[in-house]
């Protein structure tokens, strides 16, 4: 299992993995804003957490279809699937994975970005921990979402339109929780309802994302 | 006799068949009935004016669009369970049904809001969550359409509609912990005091009945295509291999 | 028999109008699909008994 974490991080480090994109993509979503809604500085920072907690799910969207497509066009899917370890157990590798890939440097990112919104202090530590506790829930439930469409010719439209709906609630809390840090109110309750739903996902949507990979091997 | 013995196309087609007119009737009746008497025998509410008028189509609306999508869940969980190809079939069938009753309440609320709260739409708790339940309904057929193997869609769509069930739970809730809304509480609870008076009340219920009768003959036909549909596939196949 | 909607004519009928035509479209879209449905697995069914006929 190590190994295959180490192979997906290394296929998606080297050039053309797509490691980077999300953060470039996440880059220019932020810079786009501005253009749209104006320069105010007021309005920026009221807007900056949503803006940030939704260009962090977007750039998340972006790589997730390659997340199985690879291995199952030239068959190392089908290979993983027969392999020892259970199938649930690769898809959580594989989540895993995505996530130091996406997850983690969007986290990274974001207090540089919110910056550029105007986003206080407070907010960008908050915006840290949600964004932290958030994005794998992020990855695991895109898991599910490219388990379903995987054998799929153009899955790509259709990966966001069911993946997408499902991050509402992370997407709600951890923008609500960056709000309230923001305001210097106290942001743990929306903060321990994402968390709950991180790790609900976490244990449970494995097993549904092997089901469906299953089928799709069939 | 057991409830399973309709899991088997031929005799499921031979019932529904017998019992498809008397649903389509009872559905055109009831739903004649109560939406002639609301829109023309029930007085104005002295605060909303005519437009409770609209509680005949917003509620019941509300109602199957939600229950359309538990019938979905249980239908795809036997589907996993049993693997019952009507059942499948069923949940499939469902689908545009319940888009419609979700379109109509979410339209019939944006037309009542407009006057009554002086905006269409209001990002308040429920309204979201209809939103929400919309694209849960858009996300599962989309996924029917795509995959070309039936079973292997069916299989698909059922894993799907039981993490989107779970998930437009969550939602919910979110969304309610999210905006505190502009909605009125329940207007059909079991404690009297909240309910609307008895003038709106039968009527209401007539409409529910209906709405209620409308979908499942709507469903039992979409199925009965589904299956026609699935056999003449086989045949077809068959055509080609032979 | 024409009654007074008052100043809400607009809202009630417009309300019941989009709700009636959305039914009457998933009505007749589920009809549709049921009668071409029949007709072609007849189509097929005869074909399949003439050939094995």
């Amino acid at each position: 299992m190590i190994r295959l974490f180490r192979r997906d991080l290394a296929l998606a480090t080297r050039a053309g993995g797509g490691f980077g994109l999300g953060l470039a993509f996440f880059l220019i979503v932020v810079t786009l804003v501005p253009f749209g809604v104006g320069s105010d500085t007021g309005q920026l920072a009221a807007i900056a957490p949503g803006i940030l907690w939704l260009g962090a799910l977007l750039s998340c969207l972006l790589s997730l279809d390659r997340l199985f497509q690879l291995d199952f066009e030239d068959g190392s899917l089908d290979l993983l699937a027969t392999a020892p370890i259970p199938l649930e157990g690769v898809v959580a590798v594989k989540a895993a994975a995505h996530w130091v890939t996406t997850g983690l440097p969007l986290t990274l990112a974001a207090p540089v970005l919110g910056v550029l919104l105007n986003l206080s202090g407070p907010g960008a530590v908050w915006l840290v921990i949600s964004l932290a506790l958030g994005t794998p829930a992020l990855s695991m439930i895109g898991a599910f979402g490219a388990a379903l469409t995987v054998g799929l010719k153009r899955g790509g439209l259709l990966l966001s339109l069911l993946v997408l709906p499902l991050y509402i609630p992370t997407l709600i809390f951890g923008a609500e929780a960056v709000t309230r840090g923001q305001q210097g109110l106290s942001a743990t309750t929306p903060l321990a309802l994402m968390a709950a739903v991180t790790l609900g996902a976490l244990a449970l949507l494995p097993f549904a994302a092997a089901a469906a990979l299953r089928v799709n091997l069939r | 006799m057991s409830i399973w013995e309709y899991a088997n196309p031929k005799k499921f087609m031979a019932t529904t068949d017998a019992v498809l007119p008397w649903v389509t009737g009872l559905a055109a009746l009831a739903l004649v009935t109560g939406l002639v008497w609301g829109f023309f025998f029930t007085p104005d509410d002295f605060r909303q004016g005519s437009t409770v008028k609209i509680i005949y189509l917003h509620v019941p609306a509300a109602l199957m669009a939600i229950n359309a999508w538990a019938m979905m869940l249980v239908a795809s969980l036997i589907w996993l369970i049993r693997r019952h190809h009507v059942s499948a079939l069923a949940a499939k069938a469902a689908a545009p049904v319940g888009v419609t009753m979700t379109l109509i309440a979410l339209f019939t609320g944006a037309i009542w809001g407009q006057p009554m709260w002086g905006t269409w739409w209001a990002w308040d708790p429920r309204l979201t969550s209809f939103l929400i339940l919309f694209l849960f309904y858009l996300g599962y057929i989309a996924l029917w359409e795509a995959v070309d193997s039936p079973d292997t869609a069916a299989d698909l769509t059922s894993v799907l509609c039981i993490v989107g069930s779970v998930f437009a739970f969550l939602s919910r809730y979110a969304v309610n912990f999210w905006n505190q809304g502009l909605h009125q509480g329940a207007s059909l609870s079991m404690d009297a005091e909240e309910n609307v008076a008895d003038v709106f009340y039968l009527p209401l219920l007539v409409c529910i009945a209906g709405f209620v009768a409308l979908f499942v003959a709507l469903v039992l036909i979409r199925t009965r295509t589904e299956i026609r549909l699935r056999r003449l596939h086989a045949i077809e196949l068959r055509e080609r291999l032979g | 028999m024409m009654l007074d909607l008052g100043k809400y004519a607009g809202t009630v009928l417009s309300a019941y109008g989009v709700s009636l035509a959305l039914l009457a479209v998933i009505a007749l879209a589920s009809w549709r699909g049921a009668v071409r449905s029949r007709a072609r697995l007849a189509e097929a069914e005869a074909r399949k008994a003439a050939r094995n006929g």
